[in-house]
């Protein structure tokens, strides 16, 4: 018997591995991850391409089964639920950003981030009261009508963001939210993402970039599907020397 | 910062402690303010290269105070470094060189001095937000000098990465 996770984390994970097959081959994705997030960290998962980020927060979000180990959120076994049970879980407290956006491109941008509300039971008002809000927080209100199809990239992936807040979840994964957005969307995506996390909702994501990482209490560091390093990036102010100024000379 | 300075004589003469508070001006919260002495030395230096030249300005009850111009060997040396393509950023080599040196001498781990560099480029990254959040939002030479300082790290970051991936 492994000792019962800590009541008060949010996630906790127990040797959690995954391993998929390519065509008979074993392909060992995530290798053996003991993870603990408490409530309100927000936590930036780093790493090599192909280290296996993805595949663990699919798999904390119930995305992606697991081959073996534990998953517990709030406090309760997650890794046996079935199909219908993470999908209920998400609705009423995960919000997923993904890598590759996964719009439903039949319906329209403001109905994709009303949706998740309204399938957890907001009323029609709210829903649109808070897709209004959300879809201005990221630049959006112009493009509330468009199909998917019809927006840019970096758009799309503030959609999906939009998406994934809808809700109010109380803890958030996201899969490299800002890969696509030039530096002025990014900030927009910092500002809203920062908001969340002082509203206390527990943040985890995962991205190559050092902005939005650079946020985080914590990050955590990948590679070939282990956990190389965990620790806190305000431990790292305290450094021997260097400000923010020196990182900025003027040479001549 | 002898060139800087020699740009700010080309818009007019001026003395020392005039230039430090344009270069505070102009660069704001993300320049480091030069010291008053550096601006001196440099000045004196250009003095001894005959790139500016000083007159003293007289005030009443206080020491004369020296006011720089830019002589014309000062405007071409100016002209030359306008027309030129300023140097390619330089790379993190003692970080490299503690990288590549420090496990064959059994001074360190590799992985430990990875992890250490990416948490320090990540708390460097955080005072540079921080510096950006309290610059007025309307200063775009300060906040363009603090993107291209978030850019580099990005890319020394990037390179880290590459480094835990290539070396055993
Ligand atoms: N559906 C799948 N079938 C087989 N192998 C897979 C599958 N999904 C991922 N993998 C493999 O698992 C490993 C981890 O992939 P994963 O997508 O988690 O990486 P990542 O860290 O998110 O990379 P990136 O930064 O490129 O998004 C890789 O070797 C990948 O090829
Ligand atoms: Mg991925």
């Amino acid at each position: 018997m492994t000792p019962p996770p800590v009541a008060g984390s949010v996630i906790s994970t127990v040797n959690l591995v995954k391993i998929y097959s390519n065509g008979g081959v074993p392909v060992p994705a995530v290798r053996g991850v003991d993870l603990r997030v408490e409530a309100g960290e927000f936590v930036a998962i780093m790493g090599p391409s192909g280290s296996g980020k993805s595949t663990l927060v699919h798999m904390l979000g119930g995305l992606d089964s697991r081959t073996s180990g534990e998953i517990w959120l709030d406090g309760r076994r997650a890794d046996t639920l079935g199909e219908s049970a993470w999908a209920l879980l998400r609705r009423r407290k995960i919000g997923f950003v993904f890598q590759f956006f996964n719009l439903v491109a039949t319906m329209t941008v403001a109905d994709n981030v009303e949706l998740p509300a309204l399938l957890a039971g907001a009323s029609a008002r709210e829903a649109r009261e808070r897709r209004e809000r959300l879809l201005a927080e990221l630049g959006l209100t112009g493009r509330a009508d468009a199909s998917p199809a019809q927006l840019a990239g970096g758009e799309q992936q503030r959609v999906a963001l939009a998406r994934a807040l809808a809700n109010r979840p109380s803890l958030l994964l996201a899969d490299e939210p800002t890969g696509n957005l030039d530096s002025r969307n990014t900030r927009d995506v910092l500002r809203l993402i920062g908001e969340v996390h002082r509203g206390g909702q527990t943040v985890v994501l995962v991205t190559h970039d050092a902005r939005v990482a650079g946020m985080a209490d914590r990050v955590i560091s990948l590679l070939d599907g282990q956990v190389v390093d965990d620790g806190t990036v305000g431990a790292a102010r305290r450094r021997p020397r260097g400000t923010a100024g020196d990182v900025v000379e003027l040479r001549g | 910062m002898r060139l800087p300075l020699l740009a700010l004589l080309a818009k007019e003469p001026a003395h020392g402690y005039e230039l430090k508070q344009s270069l505070e001006q102009i660069f704001g919260d993300a320049y480091p303010s030069p010291n008053i002495g550096q601006i001196y030395v440099t000045l004196g230096r250009l003095e001894k290269d005959g790139l500016v030249r000083a007159v003293d300005v007289e005030q009443s009850n206080r020491p004369n105070k020296k006011v720089y111009y830019l002589t014309a060997p000062g405007r071409e040396a100016l002209d030359t470094w306008a027309d030129e393509p300023a140097d390619g950023p330089r790379i993190r080599d003692e970080f490299f060189m503690k990288l590549v040196l420090a496990p064959m001498t059994g001074l360190a781990d590799r992985m430990v001095l990875i992890n250490r560099q990416r948490r320090h480029y990540l708390g460097l990254m955080r005072d540079l937000h921080d510096l950006a959040e309290r610059t007025a939002q309307d200063d775009r030479v300060a906040l363009l000098l603090i993107e291209g300082a978030m850019l580099h790290l990005q890319a020394d970051l990037d390179w880290l990465e590459r480094c835990q991936e290539e070396l055993p």
